[in-house]
């Protein structure tokens, strides 16, 4: 029973720490660039699918990751520019239907490109082993990944509250005409913001390759379950959405693992009642 | 020019909406004989498709083009008076007078306490509550197997009156729900038109400005809710009855995603928009099905396309090129 638990914990926290890396970037961009972005999950099936053909070529594992991360960059980075631009002065509903037509436009085009089977990359033989810890085997790389997770909650939360650029984005978030007004880019801030989340959700996508898989509708799958974490921890809240995603990330997996029936169901109730939570005893929904 | 003005003007215009009906009784009319002139088998099951999802964009319209509100989870009343249906069917009567308008009730009875949570939240947060809603409707068909029949789907008894079976050819139940969409399409209209369609416009336009006139703006929103999904539920019960099969996916997300594109795309506040918008995708899928099975990627450009240049869907560019022929445009 104890094994049991240890080892669907680990599972929950590599889960958690998968849809950390979604959520960083899609709070990210809702907080700064007030932009929800349904795109956001079809990043993650293209990291890996990017990582998928690197590693193909080269049989590295760090050529996967690197081409991973750069290709779901610059790809996120030319949508921002060509398109999304100039949506920022468009209501919500506007930017959403935008985002979801892209999200299915990109969703056809990898099937297009990489078809409709199931593929996976191995995991790197550095890593494959299993590390003990008070006698019991862990798989090295999912504890990496756990590493991974929470070392990019530390260094983002670090950048955003202790450096130039960080305070950059933060006066942005309160107030993008005032920071604008005083000389500064924002519209290339705004760019690389975004570069910065579809970048972090491409190396969510090729991290995860060796354990979710790679398939047509993985995007979407990963997208729900993100929207959830980031409603749950609050648009915009970087540290929100890291204890966010460790509720929702250990929640779905004891509930798959406990009453398989009932996971999915457990999620959107979360979702619902914390929405509910928040804004009970209001008498105005109009407030956010 | 706002879709408000739009409406605003087609009142005090009663020529407008007087061609409109002409029109619309006029096809109605032609519908109903097409049959006797020799309409294909095969093209009245796509009519009746298309009456029935555009009687659920019709329903959607009223929470999203009058009053505002974003739902992303509309196929769940649409599932639910589905299943509904068939579940009664099985277990208490398969007469359509019992069938009917009790799978109706049941939809309408579920949105009472669903509309009553959702309505506290707006914008992006409602979308969010209404999905998660209809996701547990979802979950509760795929895994429910002893009353759904989990993911197999159900089957539903043919529909009987007074113990004689009824609406078994195709042709019969064509004129059956050209006759339901009729009734129900009228109602939605008088609806929408009445004093409390335009409070519901009103509530669209501005919130606080309807709530400081001391109109209870909750109260208006969760009748704008239960009359959507009472309607939505009419469409889920000619849905079930037609294809004799209800599935867990006609609650999926991807089906309120569906409804909400027609919308979208037909013209969001316009009374018509929907009906336009229910047969432009319904004809681009049966059309582009047999060529490509990249269906998303056309209804994906559409959106874009729509969502870049044409804010008010097909019906709001049809109104902008009317007034611009007339020589007032905007």
């Amino acid at each position: 029973m104890l094994d049991f638990l240890i080892a669907q914990t680990l599972n929950g926290l590599v889960y958690s720490m998968l849809l950390f890396l979604l959520a960083l970037g899609l709070s990210l961009t809702f907080g700064m660039l007030r932009v929800i972005n349904l795109a956001h999950g079809a990043f993650y099936l293209m990291g890996a699918y990017f990582g998928l053909t690197a590693w193909n070529l080269t049989h590295s594992f760090w050529a996967a990751i690197i081409v991973a991360t750069a290709g779901a960059a610059i790809v996120g980075m030319l949508l921002e520019r060509s398109w999304l631009q100039r949506f920022y002065v468009r209501n919500e509903l506007d930017q959403v239907i935008l985002t979801f037509g892209f999200a299915l436009v990109f969703a056809d085009i990898m099937k297009m490109l990489w078809g409709k089977d199931i593929h996976s990359i191995p995991v790197p033989p550095l890593l494959s082993g299993a590390v003990q810890i008070a006698g019991t085997y862990f798989p090295a790389y999912r504890l990496i990944l756990v590493g991974v997770g929470v070392a990019l909650f530390v260094a983002t939360w670090l950048a955003i509250e202790r450096t130039r650029t960080g305070a950059l984005i933060r006066a942005s978030v309160a107030d993008r005409v005032m920071v604008s007004g005083l000389g500064f880019n924002i519209r290339l801030l705004f760019t690389y913001v975004f570069g910065f989340g579809t970048a972090i959700a491409g190396l969510a996508g090729v991290l995860g390759a060796p354990i979710t898989g790679i398939y047509p509708g993985l995007d979407f799958e990963v997208l729900i379950t993100t929207l959830i974490v980031v409603v749950v921890g609050g648009l915009g809240n970087i540290s929100g959405a890291f204890w966010a995603a460790l509720l929702i990330g250990l929640a779905e997996t004891y509930g798959k693992a406990l009453y398989p029936a009932a996971a999915s169901f457990i999620i959107f109730g979360l979702m619902a009642a914390v929405l509910l939570i928040r804004a009970w005893g209001r008498d105005e929904e109009d407030v956010e | 020019m706002t879709v408000a003005d739009v409406i605003v003007q087609r009142r005090s215009k009663p020529f407008v909406a007087l061609r409109l009906w002409s029109v619309l009784g006029l096809m109605i009319a032609a519908f109903a004989a097409a049959p006797f002139l020799g309409m294909p088998q095969f093209v009245q099951a796509l009519v009746i498709e298309i009456l029935v999802f555009s009687l659920l964009a019709l329903s959607l319209n009223v929470l999203l083009g009058y009053t505002g509100l974003v739902s992303f989870g509309h196929a769940a009343f649409f599932g639910i008076a589905g299943y509904a249906v068939g579940i009664i069917a099985i277990h208490i009567s398969t007469d359509i007078l019992v069938t009917f308008p009790l799978a109706v009730l049941v939809a309408a009875l579920c949105a009472v306490p669903i509309g009553w949570l959702s309505i506290r939240l707006s914008g992006f947060y409602f979308l969010m509550i209404t999905f998660a809603f209809a996701q547990m409707v979802f979950v509760a068909a795929f895994r429910w197997k002893p009353v759904t029949g989990g993911s197999d789907g159900l089957i539903v008894p043919g529909a009987t009156l007074f113990g004689a079976p009824i609406l078994g050819s195709r042709e019969s139940f064509y004129f059956f729900v050209l006759a339901v969409f009729t009734v129900c399409a009228a109602l939605l209209y008088a609806v929408v038109t009445s004093r409390f369609g335009r409070t519901l416009v009103g509530i669209r336009e501005s919130t606080p400005r309807m709530r400081a006139l001391g109109y209870n703006v909750r109260r208006y929103k969760l009748a704008a809710f239960v009359v959507g999904a009472t309607f939505g539920g009419v469409a889920g019960v000619l849905n079930s009855l037609f294809n004799l099969f209800i599935a867990p996916e006609s609650a999926h997300w991807t089906q309120s995603a569906l409804v909400l594109v027609m919308v979208l795309i037909g013209g969001a506040g316009y009374f018509v928009g929907p009906i336009i918008g229910a047969t432009i995708v319904l004809l681009l899928q049966h059309w582009l099905s047999s060529y490509t099975e990249y269906w998303g990627l056309v209804l994906g450009i559409l959106f874009i396309v729509l969502i870049t240049g044409a804010r008010e869907g097909i019906a709001g560019l049809v109104m902008q090129g009317w007034s611009h022929l007339r020589g007032k445009g905007p």
